[in-house]
């Protein structure tokens, strides 16, 4: 039995605007101290809401509406989880397509990093048309303190005689972490790129909009291949787009896809150079009681991730996760309701735009657990296997427990029944729910108990022990 | 050296040294190109002691002055710091520049390293060289690792057989790395790895790295093994290549990866080459023609463009009774790209089969490619009809593919037309001016009153081509005579046309052709009545006395005749001919005087 129904989950981290709520961090006594977070600081009311975030390890990106990448690293001079501010920039600028009269906005889609190949870091990060691969370094600024022509503060006359020559000496200045953008590739796609995701062989990787999935080497920043294509010869004949994409973890000739028709297709790129074929197709019938207006709208795949074994993968449309065994195509070997008291307010959140919300899942590291969002702030970490689930919300009440010392908000009112199910999980059905805050995009640490999720305008870290 | 070099010598370069830490990024460039020069103010010693270690401290630049750094020191740079016995010197910032991430500095640097290494004695190789190898081959990231695998066999042959046994060893290490990045570039090298390697070790060490690679799980390290595979088959004997790799050659050209079997494809001729005839004959020929209809476009792309070269190892009768058959069915392919391919690669197999089978077999499929919708397929297979000539001799091949390239010189779609325009003069090298006379002569001429101006423009580019073909004569006999005449047509396009193929066969013709035949009808259009084509003879005739105002002739012809024709076109009432003809008329005074 766990007594404690956050599973031991804690708020470990926010950053970003908190608006009343005085800053806390672990380790941090005052609370009053300054934002720990120079970057979110400068930019605070305007924050906007996240676009993305990647939780890598010791580091953490996050992509804004802004077209801004900030990167967090992890503070190893703390025992507890905390990430300090380590860099920031500006990856995408807005911009204007003349030739279609359409305005490209700079918001990142996504960001991926690459595997590390030296001391810098690599990563993808895409808006809607234009993928980046950018290198960040720590870089020592260096200015020349003595030459042939100069002494460092006045100008000399160039040296008379060759014994006199001498190499410029350099006086170290300063370290700075510097961003430098190493490729761009672009001019790809028609449609918004929604997904781009690194092959195993850290050589290619794949980008993705509505209709097509292009595949590109790194290193190639002026062509790519387009492997799947279900544009169809005539746009009236539209049924389905392409909603996400991945590439399988370890095999890499393995990728799938996912439709707004509810299904996810496993290519293999071995068979042909146009992956047009799917091998795999994991598509479950819906059942013909509930069908209603909404049906579609809800079944379409917002996100697909493979388990880092490459064995399961779990999707996650508009109210349930599923989980697939690759091997089994017929049916999901578990479907998971996440806010199935919402089904009542198909229309409202029709009305409100809400329904075509997308929601990201992740995998813990070791496949043991998965996690999704919610609205008002909630999101929900499974069992993969036992399904048991806690619920957290990621709000200010977050904050407010830490500093009164006491469990998770929620805890308390355990339905006390099992011990397992918390009082979030009643107050998620009952509550009034704030439809603008949502936690579309969650990110998990590949080999620890951490999670990073992105509530509009803030960033939250929870760790587990 | 001069040890007096005056002020005004030391003076640019004390500012090419500053600019090596120049701002500027291009200054810098220019600096590190002009390396050398310092190096030689500097001398010997000093270039030793200071100037590489400066440099070894100057990798945190930007990639293209890296790449120029790499390269500059791969130049025979030994001989500014003191020569071959302190050539390892270069080894350090090379060492550096080994493992930044741009895979284009890296591997400009494995290149330099790999020319020092030839310079380098035994003693230097074992005492700097080997520990390099060793830090690059260990180092943390895996860029200096990647490097290091071209940076074994350069030496290899050069060290005592301890430290090779040590080379094999690091290298197989290289081969079972975690990156597939480093097993990548173990896979690139190993193949010039394993040519240094005696039988023996290619069979113990060579072998056991290859298999290890040829079942990687990645694709891409996979598909780099067909190369190590012909290297290695080349190393040994058939019998041994049957014994040891036959496996693996079944495994890569029946590979479940499209890319790798794209790659056996691609190095099909030269793995069957090394493997030998008789190992060819009995399994590779299946094999070959499983490739030849994969069900991959982009294999059976690379397989067609292997059909000559492979043919050549297998008897006739072989050829026709295995390959033929499928190149009929490639023929028929579905990807445009892969009846490019072989139309490119098809006429190859005429010289091997010879007369009676090419006619019997293969004429049906150049006829049938010649007439394929896409023009690459058209033009390959013009292109190469030299080949079948020399087979089947030209009647034959005239009677054959003359209706169906008379068909597409008249094809509807004006690119079709002028492709074919433009392998005319080529045709008429391979047909002959007899033959040309009778059968495209006709064509040719057609083309000058083509409907579209640009296959009017190729039009008399062709002629002037084919005036360098057949001679000055054949052209005042075949093409002067009717270009002249179209200056008399009423509908102005066609006068134009005649001007400007005056200007553009003029340079190819002779004085006497112009003074007799051509000038004439050149300046009574210079009265015609459409601006345009008054200043176009303005044009034409400028070109006329600038080709021909040097020699005596031409002096006279341009005095008496071009001069005062422009003289009248300065007056023109339109201000373009007033403008073309005062250009054409200074240009011409220059040329007659000058």
């Amino acid at each position: 039995m766990d007594p404690d129904a956050s599973g031991g989950w804690r708020f470990a981290q926010c950053f970003g605007d908190k608006g009343e709520v005085e800053d806390i961090t672990e380790g941090e006594p005052s609370p009053l101290d300054p934002a720990p977070v120079p970057a979110m600081r400068a930019a605070s009311p305007s924050v906007p809401h996240l676009g993305t975030i990647r939780l890598y390890g010791q580091y953490l990106a996050t992509g804004d509406k802004g077209g801004r990448v900030v990167l967090f690293e992890r503070n190893d001079m703390k025992k507890s989880c905390e990430y300090k501010f380590y860099t920031e920039f500006q990856s995408h600028e807005p911009e204007f397509d003349y030739l279609k009269s359409l305005e490209i906005e700079e918001k990142i889609n996504k960001i991926r990093w690459c595997r590390r190949q030296n001391s810098a870091h690599f990563l993808l990060s895409t808006n809607d048309k234009t993928i980046k691969l950018w290198k960040v370094f720590e870089k020592s600024l260096r200015v020349v303190s003595e030459s042939n022509m100069s002494d460092g503060q006045r100008a000399l006359p160039p040296p008379a005689l060759k014994q006199h020559l001498r190499l410029p000496r350099m006086q170290h200045q300063d370290n700075i972490i510097a961003a430098v953008p190493r490729k761009v590739y672009s001019n790809a796609h028609a449609y918004h790129i929604h997904s781009i995701a690194v092959n195993s062989d850290q050589e290619t990787y794949i980008s993705a909009d509505d209709l097509r999935v292009n595949l590109w080497n790194l290193n190639i920043s002026d062509q790519s291949f387009n492997i799947v294509d279900i544009k169809p010869a005539n746009m009236e004949e539209l049924t389905e787009v392409i909603t996400a994409a991945e590439f399988h973890p370890t095999q890499c000739n393995v990728f799938m896809y996912s439709s707004s028709k509810s299904n996810i297709k496993l290519a293999d790129m071995r068979d042909s150079a146009l992956c047009d074929k799917h091998a795999k197709l994991f598509e479950e019938e819906e059942d013909p009681t509930n069908r209603s207006f909404f049906s579609e709208i809800i079944s379409s795949i917002s996100d697909v991730k493979f388990s880092h074994d490459g064995r399961y993968i779990l999707a996650r449309d508009y109210l349930s996760l599923k989980i697939w065994d690759v091997n089994m195509e017929s049916r999901p070997v578990k479907t998971i309701q996440i806010h199935d008291h919402l089904r009542g307010k198909l229309c409202d959140l029709y009305e409100n735009d809400c329904i075509f919300d997308k929601f990201e899942c992740t995998w813990s590291g070791d496949d043991k657990n998965v996690l999704t969002g919610s609205y008002h702030n909630y999101l929900r970490i499974f069992d993969s296997e036992t399904l048991n689930d806690i619920v957290l919300q990621a709000d200010k009440s977050a904050f407010k427990a830490k500093k009164m010392g006491g469990p998770l908000p929620g805890n308390k009112q355990l339905g006390a029944k099992n011990g397992i199910k918390p009082g979030l999980k009643d107050a998620m059905q009952l509550e009034t729910l704030d439809f603008n805050k949502k936690i579309l995009h969650t990110s998990w640490h590949p080999r620890e108990n951490t999670i990073a999720i992105a509530a509009t305008n803030n960033l939250f870290l929870y760790s587990a022990a | 050296m001069d040890p007096a070099l005056g002020v005004e010598e030391v003076a640019p370069i004390a500012l090419l040294m500053d600019e090596l830490r120049s701002e500027d990024v291009q200054l810098r460039l220019n600096a590190i190109h002009r390396v050398s020069t310092i190096a030689l103010a500097l001398g010997p010693d000093r270039a030793r002691e200071e100037l590489i270690p400066f440099l070894q401290d100057s990798v945190d630049d930007e990639d293209e002055v890296l790449l120029a750094l790499a390269d500059e020191l791969g130049k025979n740079f030994e001989e500014y710091i003191g020569g071959n016995d302190h050539a390892h010197v270069l080894l350090g910032p090379l060492e550096n520049l080994s493992a930044v991430e741009e895979t284009l500095v890296r591997d400009k640097a494995a290149e330099s390293i790999t020319k020092i290494a030839a310079v380098l004695s035994p003693q230097q190789i074992e005492q700097y060289y080997i520990p390099l190898l060793n830090r690059l081959s260990h180092g943390e990231w895996f860029t200096s690792r990647t490097s290091s695998a071209a940076l074994y066999a350069p030496v290899y042959a050069k060290v005592s057989p301890a430290v090779q046994d040590e080379l094999r060893k690091g290298f197989a290490a290289l081969g079972a790395d975690d990156t597939p990045m480093v097993r990548r570039a173990a896979a690139k090298w190993l193949g010039a790895f394993a040519k240094n390697l005696s039988k023996q070790h290619v069979l113990s060490d060579g072998l056991t790295i290859y298999r290890r690679l040829q079942s990687d799980d990645q694709d891409s390290v996979r598909l780099l093994t067909v190369e190590d595979l012909v290297a290695i088959a080349q190393q040994l004997s058939p019998a041994e290549v049957k014994e040891q790799l036959l496996k693996q050659i079944r495994q890569s050209v029946t590979d479940k990866s499209w890319r790798v079997r794209y790659m056996a494809a691609n190095n099909f001729n030269a793995l069957s080459e090394a493997v030998g005839v008789e190992l060819v004959r009995e399994e590779l020929v299946n094999h070959y023609v499983q490739l030849l209809k994969d069900n991959e476009a982009e294999v059976r792309t690379a397989a067609a463009g292997q059909i000559p070269g492979f043919s050549k190892l297998l008897e006739p009768e072989v050829v026709i009774a295995r390959i033929v058959p499928y190149v009929r069915e490639l023929c028929q392919d579905s990807s445009q790209h892969v009846r490019a391919a072989l139309a490119n690669q098809i006429t190859g197999l005429a010289p091997l089969l010879g007369h009676a089978p090419t006619i019997e077999h293969l004429l049906q499929l150049f006829l049938h490619l010649l007439k394929d919708e896409f023009p690459e397929v058209r033009l390959n297979i013009i292109s190469k009809l030299e080949q079948v000539n020399e087979v089947i001799g030209i009647q034959l091949l005239a009677d054959n593919l003359l209706p169906a390239i008379v068909e597409l010189a008249e094809d509807k779609s004006w690119r079709v037309r002028q492709a074919i325009i433009e392998y005319i003069p080529l045709l008429a090298t391979q047909l002959g001016r007899v033959f040309f006379d009778e059968q495209l002569a006709n064509l040719c001429m057609s083309w000058l009153g083509d409907t579209v101006y640009s296959i009017r423009e190729a039009a008399t580019i062709n002629l002037k081509k084919l005036t360098e073909v057949f001679s000055v004569e054949w052209a005042r006999t075949q093409i002067v005579p009717k270009v002249v005449n179209m200056g008399s047509h009423p509908n102005y396009l066609y006068r134009m046309t005649t001007v400007q193929a005056i200007g553009t066969i003029a340079p190819s013709l002779d004085i006497d052709i112009i003074r007799n035949e051509i000038i004439d009808a050149l300046l009574h259009l210079a009265t015609d009545p459409i601006p345009n084509i008054r200043f176009n003879v303005a044009k034409s005739l400028e070109i006329v006395a600038t080709t021909y105002g040097k020699t005596p002739e031409g002096k006279e012809l341009a005095q008496s005749k071009i001069v005062p024709a422009l003289e009248e076109l300065k007056a023109d009432q339109d201000a373009d001919v007033r403008y073309f003809a005062t250009i054409a008329s200074q240009r011409t005074l220059a040329t007659i005087e000058g």
